[in-house]
């Protein structure tokens, strides 16, 4: 986690968001909706946008009010705090948009436990003030948002030869992806890539830490 | 040392009368009235019914019946063939496979007469937990609890003590939640609030367990603790409760849910450990070190337990 000093611009917190630290890819955590919600480009973006919302206010209620909170009782806090951006946003998609929601809602109500976003706030949103916070809550929230499509795109394209519900191919290259176990397999693919690159470029791989739902 | 008794007694009283209440309940059911009434209705698969009716049925040919789904109750079920039984109760037989678990309708129109046909609670238990434990199971249909599991999955010790932790607290929170849920957030129109209180009830849970395990067995306690703190936020647990209250689970559909989902997520969690320690010995691709290749790996457990699909006691 990076937690410098002195606030880096905008640029530079979602760039860092979206490649050094893409919490799915670089640092392994909140899996579970990776692989759970990805069947398509669809679902992968409305969870994605859930998770920038939620993990965007939360960052800037606590850089708000990080001043207020007594450092023994922090978590609770930022737990409370994510609990009541998620019922909104859950509330939000259920009413505007049923037909998604329905694919999707369990883990929309589960983004309260994903540790991407608390590890945010405790990491990042609240040792600075409001703007670099929010610019660290864009990039972080971007970077799952991608990394949710691209998954999404790889099984909706190889499971049901189509991109955004829109017909490629005139046969089901291979169901096997848009099978439970295909997640997985294609988790561990992109995973594998990512590692790549980065031995290529001399780095560490992801060492996979995440241990938090 | 006298207060501390007092105080556990007093922190258990309430959790007793929580298990207790449910099972006080259905003792209340009205007696059954003076007017002709079907008295008991149970299905007897594949497509058979029998009634027991407190007067004689008049006709016992199909068309003085009409027997309906609960999901659909404007479409009759035909039926094909009626028949009387020695003490005055008839046995349908329908024109479609009957399910032990569903719920269905049953109407007399001469004498006029009707009854629920409820699942025996003992199918409806199995059903949930079964589903819960290896159809739907949590890790690799559901994807919950996934960095849980390949965080523990390592060895097969802490596999074993993760699992058993998980299933405690689960029946834990299920219980306390469902009761939460059904007397409280229910009555006062609170749903709202479901994911606020669930997320406290589990903290709440985690923390209660923590300290009585503490006082009460430190031994078990040195075990289980450091699995205990991790478990706090983690969306397998808050699963439980979230899904009991979107499908408004009665009390025991509620444990066998949580009994189910925990004892299928201990399973998945030693299946894994067993075979990432011979993971260990391995020669794995330089990129797929790590968790790519636990990933993989995860997949093909996956692909195993899609065989369980068609799994059903029942049918």
């Amino acid at each position: 986690m990076s937690t410098a000093e002195r606030p880096p611009g905008a640029r530079a917190l979602i760039l860092n968001g979206i490649f050094a630290e893409n919490p799915v890819f670089r640092l392994a955590l909140s899996l579970c909706p990776a692989v759970a919600v990805t069947t398509t480009i669809a679902n992968g973006l409305l969870l994605g946008v859930a998770v920038l919302a939620v993990q965007v206010l939360s960052s800037v209620t606590v850089a708000l009010v990080r001043g207020a909170i007594h450092p023994r009782v922090r978590i609770p806090v930022y737990t409370i705090i994510i609990a009541v951006w998620v019922s909104a946003i859950d509330m939000a998609l259920a009413a505007f948009m049923p037909a998604l929601y329905a694919q999707v809602g369990l883990y929309v109500k589960l983004i309260v436990a994903f540790a991407i976003i608390i590890s945010r706030l405790e990491a990042f949103a609240s040792r600075q003030p409001l703007v670099p916070a929010f610019w660290d809550g864009v990039g972080m929230g971007l970077g799952f948002l991608l990394a949710l499509v691209v998954i999404g795109a790889l099984r909706e394209l190889l499971g049901a030869g189509a991109l955004m519900g829109l017909k490629l191919f005139p046969v089901k290259p291979l169901l096997f992806f848009a099978l439970p176990a295909g997640g997985f397999f294609s988790i561990a693919l992109l995973m594998a890539f990512f590692n790549h690159l980065e031995h290529r470029r001399g780095g560490k791989p992801s060492s996979g830490g995440g241990a938090h739902g | 040392m006298g207060d501390r008794r007092v105080l556990s007694i007093a922190a258990v009283a309430p959790l007793l009368l929580v298990l207790a209440l449910p099972l006080a309940r259905p003792s209340a059911a009205p007696a059954a009235a003076e007017a002709p009434a079907i008295t008991r209705a149970r299905v007897l698969a594949p497509d058979r019914v029998r009634l027991w009716t407190s007067a004689p049925v008049a006709r016992a040919e199909a068309g003085n019946f009409r027997f309906t789904e609960r999901s659909a109750p404007d479409a009759p079920v035909e039926i094909r063939a009626v028949r009387s039984e020695a003490d005055g109760g008839v046995t349908l037989t329908v024109g479609q496979s009957l399910h032990a678990s569903e719920h269905y309708r049953v109407e007399v129109l001469d004498p006029p007469m009707s009854r629920d046909v409820s699942p025996s609670a003992w199918a409806v238990l199995v059903t949930v937990f079964l589903s819960s434990a290896l159809i739907n199971n949590f890790v690799f249909t559901r994807y919950l609890g996934l960095c849980i599991f390949f965080g523990v999955s390592k060895k097969r010790d802490t596999s074993i003590g993760m699992g058993i932790t998980f299933t405690a607290v689960m029946m834990f929170t299920a219980i306390f939640s469902w009761a939460v849920d059904t007397w409280v957030l229910r009555p006062l129109n609170l749903a709202f609030l479901q994911i606020l209180v669930f997320i406290g009830t589990v903290a709440m849970v985690v923390q209660f367990l923590d300290t009585m395990l503490k006082k009460t067995h430190p031994a078990l306690h040195r075990g289980f603790g450091v699995y205990l703190m991790l478990i706090t936020t983690n969306c397998i647990i808050l699963a439980v409760p979230l899904l009991n209250a979107g499908s408004s689970a009665t009390f025991g559909e509620a444990v066998a849910l949580a009994l189910g989902s925990g004892l299928g997520f201990a399973l998945a969690l030693f299946l894994m450990s067993c075979a990432r320690e011979k993971l260990e010995l391995a020669r794995v691709p330089k990129a797929f070190e790590g968790l790519p290749v636990a990933f993989a790996l995860a997949g093909l457990f996956a692909l195993a337990f899609m065989g369980f699909s068609g799994l059903d006691l029942f049918r």
